[in-house]
């Protein structure tokens, strides 16, 4: 079967020529306009759409939006915020860093409308530390909203006030991690909180109920108002509903941005049909289908088990060409559709290398906090980087799977799960060439990259 | 005594047995209470949970309802409600029990959550317990004997972290040893209020430090040494001094102020290594200042008095003592007796001052209050003087109506038990007037100016009781040995009564009591041996009119504070 057409939501205008990323531009192409009809309605009507349109978040856990909304104490009496999530930093991502420099009016927008439906008088956009560009772009976008009297006091002149903040992050991973931003954002080391009982939606930033959500979803949010939620419900299939933009790098012919309905697109149309196919003379050996955390899928491997279509219950067995790239069939093979970066590792490629590498990431960006996962991201590193670049013991492959088994279900955040979920599968899925890796390694060219 | 209001009860099932714990009460309190061991590091009763450390991991699982019909789920096998365990392990710490609530602490998911993170504390600590000062109490050496593998998985080379590192005056630390558990920080940030550590560098580079241009300096830092699972935070004073399980504990009580912190003394063969708080949940939590942990270098002080002395010459304790009795018979004696002196001490002084017809004095010590554990009346005892009738007002700091007693000829001879009459306010020239007995342990103006000089012993050198400033009294025990030549205030005390010819008072603590509580309302009924470790409080009515100094420490409020709440609410 061909791919399907790419269907433009979010990325609509992104690498448009002639496109702008100030507020002109933006309000020529219509924007600002689903604002003015959302600050007409009753905001509980706002969250209602939300809900029907079966949004789920696009930061990574692929929580259902709406619900995660109608989870904030609102009779506590203290203030909400919310938070655009623009940390993005897990590997192999690369979305919200266009949105924010294309097309940040989108996203102002997509917050201003999330604001109004959930009584926020104040949002803060936290942005990656290594963005100081899109920082600016977002501080400028603001300032001409905010002219616009579409940000700022008495928006449109309902009577209704909202601030925007810009706040650049601290330069890690977890400030990524929902309650580590929090803790961020005011001012501190970005430590993960333990919940219960700080749960955002109740003790949140500054201890008052807050909703963190990722950029994009904020930006569909936009979409959704505008067409209706159950309108907006109809893109995709039923549970995975909306766009999902997929940033596809690696070894294919053509990795970039791609956005297609989701589940619609299998893995196989993604990378064959839509990237181009394994560069010449490889072939894919594995990827990783939702940022680097994800567990790793080997070309060749089957998956076998029931899945729900509408009502009835059907077989499925398929490779990992067959998989359709949504949350629910990524989760039922044993991966993830996470925040939709899709990493392709070919033949050219040694998985005790790429582990070796993923688990360098980790190590340096675990928080420590928590024991499990600050002593065993940096154990599995030290093992990994040993292989690699001193002595390998067949042993090791053992090792480094039961290390990983003492992490996930344990910790704080999760990271925990992040960190260790590479390592587990790398090792089941590809444990011959973990044990196999010292004798492989004695006929490796001297010239050879190091990776670590 | 006032009845604690009763706590709404909660019934939790912990390893299949009921218990019922008070609301708001977490897994490992309440395994506790059915002396179920739930190890842990990171938690600690008095401060807020932070659940880093995740040896604490329980399985744990609630009542089922029917998600329609909100009725109970019944499980076929048991016939009781069916419990939905979560398939992960939860912290202890951080759970607080929920009507139901369903614990296993050691299944075999329990033990494999526990053996992976010891295993994970292990990898890189420097394991050099054998030069370490934490060893014998330290938590990772107990748990390791209890969930550690017995061999190491790790061939990889150790983190290397700063060794010794002075983190204020104080205290040491190892940063090697340092489990990242962040009590410390947490103590200094919620307890001491001086928020002055942090961690620096991420992950298992995690470094504990003080902030830029800060140190820990403040009263309390030795706490975080007590509290430090691990020796990564070692006391600079007790530091390779002595190995803890050489050290016999004796229960004391702080005499710097009138908060009556409980303590324990660390002694060896006589001498004392360090003092360490215990834990009163009514006075002083698990706390201790720092100032009171130094107190113990008075024991072999320089300056302490171990010679008897008659007009300056040494003599025997008898000698000196019939030298005594005669200035005592010759009337117009005074007495000035302390609020650092125990009640058993103060009682016996009582009935000195009845026999000879004296009155009774106290010299205040006061100075301002940390609003922690150091109160504004830095006599350990003033309300034991009270108690007993030796004094029926508060002290002044300056002994002015005794001044002018001396001056104008009334008085011939000064009783001082322990309290230095000069610096209270009375000149050379008003002591030369009268004969002084000298009753103390260190030599000062007065003792100096002394006829007599009858040397006695230290708190740390024997037993009595303190009433603290809730009117808790509270008793304290000899950890050592007195010196040769000093003699228990006691013995001294009731010879002294003796030599005036109404009654021969026992003179050792246990003997004395039925006769304080015979004389003494507030403490008719007791006994020393019944007086629990963490004290009784007594009817303070009598005295609640009186304008004692203390403002608010930790859980103290002055009566004024009370009743002007009391006024706004
Ligand atoms: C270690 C870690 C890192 C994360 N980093 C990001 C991030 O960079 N951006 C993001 O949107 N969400 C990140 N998340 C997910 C957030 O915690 C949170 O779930 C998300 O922002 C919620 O937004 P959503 O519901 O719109 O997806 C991270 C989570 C973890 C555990
Ligand atoms: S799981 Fe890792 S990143 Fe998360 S709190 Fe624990 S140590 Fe920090
Ligand atoms: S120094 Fe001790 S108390 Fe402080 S964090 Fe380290 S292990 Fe915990
Ligand atoms: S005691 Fe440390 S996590 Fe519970």
């Amino acid at each position: 079967m061909p791919a399907p057409t790419q269907h433009r939501l979010i990325f609509q205008h992104i690498d448009e020529p002639g496109y702008s990323n100030d507020i002109d531009c933006y309000l020529r192409n219509g924007g600002y306009e689903v604002l003015k009809k959302a600050v007409a309605q009753k905001p509980e009507d706002l969250r209602e759409e939300v809900k029907k349109s079966g949004l789920r978040g696009r930061g990574g856990a692929g929580f259902p939006c709406g619900f995660k909304w109608s989870l904030v104490d609102r009779k506590s009496g203290k203030p909400i915020y919310l938070i655009v999530n623009a940390d993005e930093s897990e590997p192999g991502t690369f979305k919200d860093r266009y949105i924010m420099h294309q097309d940040p009016h989108q996203l102002i927008e997509g917050t201003m409308i999330s604001c109004f439906a959930n009584d926020v008088k104040q949002a803060y956009i936290y942005i990656r530390g290594e963005m100081p560009e899109g920082a600016r772009i977002l501080e400028k976008a603001i300032a001409e909203a905010r002219a616009q009297n579409l940000v700022g006091p008495n928006i449109l002149g309902t009577g209704y006030s909202c601030e925007i903040f810009v706040h650049r992050g601290a330069g890690a991973y977890i400030c990524g991690e929902e309650t580590g931003l929090i803790e961020s954002l005011e001012g501190k080391r970005a430590n993960p909180r333990i919940k219960p009982p700080y749960f955002p939606a109740v003790l949140g930033l500054y201890q008052c109920p807050t909703i963190v959500n990722n950029v994009e979803t904020l930006c569909h949010v936009k979409h959704i108002v505008q067409q209706g939620g159950a309108e907006y419900a109809k893109i995709g299939t039923p549970g995975n509903t909306g766009t999902r933009i997929f940033c596809v790098s690696g070894h294919v012919q053509r990795p970039g941005y791609y956005e297609f309905p989701a589940g619609t697109i299998t893995m196989g149309q993604l990378l064959n049909d839509v990237c181009g196919g394994p560069l010449p003379g490889r072939t894919f050996k594995a990827v990783i289908p939702g940022g680097s955390s994800a567990k790793v899928l080997r070309f060749g491997e089957r998956y076998k088990g029931k899945r729900k279509v509408g009502t009835d219950m059907v077989d499925y067995d398929w490779g990992v060409e067959d998989v359709p790239m949504d949350f629910d069939s990524l989760a039922m093979i044993g991966s993830m559709g996470g925040s939709g970066g899709v990493i392709v590792m070919d033949d050219s490629v040694n998985m005790v290398e790429a582990l070796a590498n993923i688990n360098a990431f980790y190590q340096h960006e675990s928080c420590g906090q928590c024991t499990p996962c600050r002593e065993g991201s940096l154990w599995m590193k030290k093992i990994s980087s040993r292989m690699v670049h001193g002595e390998a013991r067949k042993e090791d492959a053992a090792l480094l799977k039961s290390v990983a088994d003492q992490i996930p279900g344990r910790t704080i955040c999760a990271f925990g799960e992040a960190c260790s979920w590479p390592t587990q599968s790398f090792l089941i899925k590809f444990k011959d060439e973990f044990e196999g890796y010292a004798e492989a390694k004695k006929n490796l060219p001297a010239d050879r990259l190091s990776l670590v | 005594m006032i009845a604690a209001p009763k706590p709404d009860l909660v019934t939790v099932n912990i390893d299949g047995v009921d218990i019922s714990v008070p609301k708001g009460t977490n897994v490992i309190e309440a395994a506790k209470l059915l002396q179920k061991d739930v190890p842990h590091y990171c938690y600690h009763p008095k401060l807020s949970v932070a659940g880093n450390c995740r040896m604490c991991m329980i399985e744990m699982g609630t009542p089922a309802f029917d998600p329609a019909t909100k009725a109970p789920v019944t499980d076929p096998a048991t016939g009781k409600q069916k419990i939905n365990w979560i398939p992960r392990p939860q912290i202890g710490c951080g759970t607080t029990v929920s009507p139901g609530l369903h614990v296993k602490t050691s299944s075999s998911m329990v033990k494999d959550a526990r053996e992976g993170v010891m295993e994970f504390l292990l990898i890189n600590h420097p394991l050099d317990c054998p030069i370490c000062d934490q060893a014998g109490e330290c938590k990772l050496q107990e748990q390791a004997t209890g969930y550690g593998r017995g061999y190491s998985r790790f061939i990889e080379e150790k983190n290397v972290k700063p060794k010794r590192t002075q983190l204020g005056p104080r205290v040491t630390l190892d940063d090697e040893r340092c489990i990242l558990c962040s009590r410390c920080v947490r103590f200094s940030k919620e307890i001491a209020n001086d928020d002055v550590l942090g961690f620096v560098d991420r992950g298992s580079y995690s470094t504990l430090t003080c902030h830029p241009g800060k140190k820990l300096e403040n009263n309390y830092s030795l706490n975080t040494v007590d509290i430090c699972p691990v020796g990564a935070l070692t006391s600079t004073d007790f530091r390779f001094k002595m190995r803890v399980w050489f050290l016999k504990q004796t229960n004391t009580v702080d005499i710097e102020s009138s908060v009556g912190v409980n303590a324990v003394v660390w002694s060896r063969e006589g001498t004392i290594y360090r003092l360490t708080p215990r834990r009163n949940d009514e006075v002083n939590d698990t706390w201790m200042p720092d100032s009171g942990r130094i107190l113990y270098k008075q024991v072999a002080a320089t300056d302490r008095l171990t010679a008897v002395k008659l007009n300056g010459s040494d003599t025997s304790l008898d000698i000196a003592l019939h030298a005594a009795a005669a200035l005592l018979k010759a009337g117009s004696v005074s007495i000035v007796g302390s609020g650092r002196a125990s009640v058993e001490e103060q009682f016996l002084l009582k009935q000195l001052a009845t026999a000879t017809g004296a009155q009774g004095h106290l010299v205040a010590r006061t100075a301002s209050g940390d609003k922690l554990l150091i109160s504004a009346d830095r006599n350990p005892n003033v309300r034991g003087a009270l108690v007993t009738g030796l004094i029926s007002q508060l002290p002044c700091a300056e002994l002015k109506q005794l001044s002018r007693d001396i001056d104008e000829g009334k008085i011939k001879t000064v009783v001082s038990h322990g309290e230095d009459l000069h610096a209270a306010g009375l000149t050379a020239a008003l002591l030369a007037k009268v004969a002084v007995i000298y009753i103390g342990t260190h030599a000062n103006a007065t003792s100096a100016a002394a006829n007599i000089i009858l040397p006695t012993l230290h708190t740390f050198e024997k037993a009595g009781t303190f009433v603290n400033q809730q009117f808790r009294i509270q008793k304290f025990y000899a950890a050592v040995p007195a010196p040769q030549g000093a003699t228990n205030d006691l013995v001294v005390l009731a010879k002294l009564v003796a030599s005036t010819g109404t009654h021969t008072p026992a003179s050792e603590v246990h003997a004395l009591w039925p006769a304080i509580a015979a004389a003494v309302p507030a403490l008719a009924t007791m006994l020393y041996k019944n007086i629990p470790d963490t004290g009784l409080l007594l009817d303070a009515t009598p005295w609640v009119g009186l304008p004692f100094v203390e403002g608010e420490t930790l859980h103290y409020k002055p009566a004024a504070a009370i009743a002007a709440e009391a006024a706004r609410s």
